[in-house]
């Protein structure tokens, strides 16, 4: 069993990472370049929590947004990477992608109450039915990989949209790009 | 002249027979009656402005006339001061030209008008080398309608049909449609799909802000009614073999799930809310089962619901993907998406499950199958040098056809006497919906005037 990845006492597992890069990707297509996400994917090994936010009940802090539910939302922390992008056709992760689930992974691990649902996305190409039986395929992929880092069931839900809900309605190969995505949803 | 046969007709051929005039007096009262028609006309263009709001899907005849028949539908008589709500011959006329095997010809062309056999000379339409000629007329009957009409051979020079139609008020335009079906199949031999309906998908808006319907409108798009609203994505439609229900997705609070709704009393069923997909709902051709792809067990697979026991009952077992099933006419198979063989193809099994061939020979995508009324051929989703179109596949000779030629075309529908195939396409930037003749003729665009249109299912015939 791959060991729960905790960043606050063990930040770095590179090792683990690239073994597990390696068995994924097993007979990966050739990877397109990365779209042009809002954030990098998270190298940082800071702590992943602002002092106050998700340990403590007290009122927001931050006047600006008064909806703020945890630290995904906030721009400088590492879960707010919560799109993973996929190869047409494919729902297997790839290798840049790993460090975003494994972070999300640790913190899920640390914060047992929290539920997420893996949003499962595809481009518009191909039928309806058959995408959405893609887009399940891929939060499967994701939902796999974070149980096997640990993270409890009861924890994951899965949810496939197929290609209804497009993050960019064009009908060209960036849009596709920016669709065939997992999105991390708190 | 030719003697017609008016006998369903006794009243109309008493109260509108006329004494033969001289030449000079027929022309001037030609044109009062053109008047007239022009004057129907305009009544009814004005009292259709309303509908406009209500995004209409508009229906543009995009080719294929060539070949269709001339005929001649001329204005139907009203009896004085009545101003039916619809131009019946007018309605009847757009049927027939939608269908592609028809080129009714323009009122402007018509030198006659009509509206009593007593008034019909057929060399004014020999001359005019039109095949066939509809006349009639719509008379007041109690709050409603009844409307008349017979159809001639103009080369024979015989009448071929006839009828006499009650009808509500606000079932004139259907009666118009059932004319419209009565006249194709007397000059055709197969039923008409003029009274029948669409339901498709609409989309205004994206993401959190997106509105997204379900709805269903006539075959020409006419009276559009909602059937389901929602912030959240729908899909599938499927229609119950008695045109009573419609199966749909919903993904309404944040769940996939899928519906069963009455369309009369607007009851819904929620039928399927498993973890996972719930998907792809098919009714078995007795409307007591619907298939369905469900991934509850961890990927795709196709179940049968019953949908009065509510037993499920799992029909394939694979890692694949296994999705889009569709029922023979017969009820005895089902055609299904799976890209078990490394990329998505046909295959077909029995309907109680077990092994499955492959049916799909050509190319490396071929999904979202489903029978035509005959089980003779199947309509799918076919990439063509990278370009997805929809092509029919002939199940006993092997050969498959395409019928479209865009580059996202999806999500294929026979119309219910087979003739034509239903689908969406994008044109301009924006989803639309098209028809192709299956054998030549004539092909249409629906669009909205505003969002987008997706996902039409022909409904089957209506009782």
């Amino acid at each position: 069993m791959i060991p729960i990845l905790n960043l606050f006492s063990r930040p770095r597992m590179l090792g683990t990472a690239a073994v597990a890069a390696t068995l994924l990707c097993v007979g990966c297509a050739t990877t397109a370049p990365p779209p042009p996400d809002t954030q990098p994917a998270p190298t940082s090994t800071r702590p992943l929590l602002p002092p106050t936010a998700a340990t403590s009940p007290t009122p927001n802090p931050e006047p600006q947004r008064p909806t703020y539910r945890g630290p995904w939302e906030d721009p400088s922390n590492p879960l707010y990477q919560r799109t993973i992008y996929f190869d047409y056709d494919s729902a297997e992760i790839k290798p840049q992608y790993l460090d975003v689930i494994r972070t999300h992974s640790a913190y899920l691990g640390s914060t047992t109450s929290q539920r997420v649902t893996l949003e499962g996305n595809t481009d518009e190409r191909g039928t309806r039915e058959y995408n959405l039986a893609l887009g399940d395929q891929r939060a499967e992929s994701v939902r796999q990989l974070m149980l096997a880092e640990g993270v409890t069931q009861g924890q994951l839900t899965t949810l496939s949209y197929g290609e209804e809900r497009p993050a960019d309605p064009g009908h060209n190969d960036n849009a596709w790009r920016l669709n065939r995505r997992v999105v991390i949803q708190y | 002249m030719t003697d017609i046969d008016t006998r369903r007709n006794p009243s109309t051929r008493a109260q509108f027979r006329r004494p033969s005039l001289s030449t000079s007096m027929r022309v001037t009262v030609r044109r009062a009656v053109r008047l007239v028609a022009i004057f129907t006309l305009g009544t009814v263009s004005a009292l259709m402005l309303p509908m406009a709001a209500q995004a209409r899907l508009t229906i543009e005849v995009t080719g294929g006339v060539e070949a269709a028949q001339p005929i001649a539908i001329v204005p139907f008589g009203v009896s004085d001061g009545l101003i039916p709500k619809e131009d019946v011959a007018g309605v009847i006329a757009a049927d027939l030209t939608r269908s592609g095997k028809f080129r009714p010809m323009p009122t402007r062309d018509m030198l006659a008008m009509p509206s009593t056999p007593a008034e019909v000379d057929l060399r004014d339409w020999s001359l005019l080398n039109m095949n066939n000629l509809v006349i009639g007329r719509v008379e007041q009957e109690g709050e409603g309608y009844r409307v008349s009409y017979v159809l001639y051979d103009v080369f024979r020079g015989n009448q071929i049909g006839s009828a006499s139609l009650s009808t509500t008020a606000g079932g004139l335009r259907l009666t118009a449609h059932r004319i419209a079906d009565q006249i194709y199949e007397k000059l055709t031999g197969a039923p008409g799909v003029a009274a029948t309906r669409i339901a498709y998908i609409t989309s205004n808006g994206r993401g959190d802000n997106q509105t997204v319907t379900l709805r269903v409108a006539d075959a020409d798009g006419y009276n559009p009614q909602t059937i389901v609203s929602s912030n959240d994505p729908l899909m599938s439609p499927a229609w119950s073999p008695d045109g009573r229900r419609l199966a749909y997705v919903s993904f309404e609070n944040r769940r996939a799930a899928i519906y069963v709704q009455d369309l009369g009393s607007g009851r819904r069923d929620l039928v399927a809310s498993f973890p996972g997909i719930n998907g792809s709902p098919a009714f078995s051709p007795d409307g007591q089962r619907l298939a369905m792809t469900l991934s509850k067990d961890g990927n795709a697979n196709i179940y049968a619901l019953d949908l009065l026991s509510r037993e499920l009952t799992q029909l394939t077992d694979h890692f694949a993907i296994d999705t889009e099933p569709a029922w023979s006419p017969d009820g005895s198979q089902i055609v299904f998406t799976s890209d078990r063989g490394g990329s998505p193809q046909i295959y077909r099994m029995a309907a109680n499950g077990g092994a499955a061939e492959r049916i799909s020979a050509e190319g490396d995508y071929n999904a979202r199958a489903s029978y035509a009324p005959d089980g003779k051929s199947i309509t799918m989703v076919s990439r063509v040098n990278g370009q997805f179109r929809i092509a029919v596949l002939d199940l006993q000779r092997g050969y498959t056809r395409v019928l479209s030629n865009g580059s996202l075309d999806e999500s294929p529908s026979f119309a219910p006497n087979g003739s034509m195939v239903i689908y969406a396409t994008i044109a301009g930037g924006r989803g639309v919906l098209a028809a192709a003749a299956v054998e030549g003729g004539g092909n249409q665009r629906l669009s909205q005037d505003a969002g987008e249109v997706r996902e039409p299912a022909w409904s089957p015939m209506m009782k």
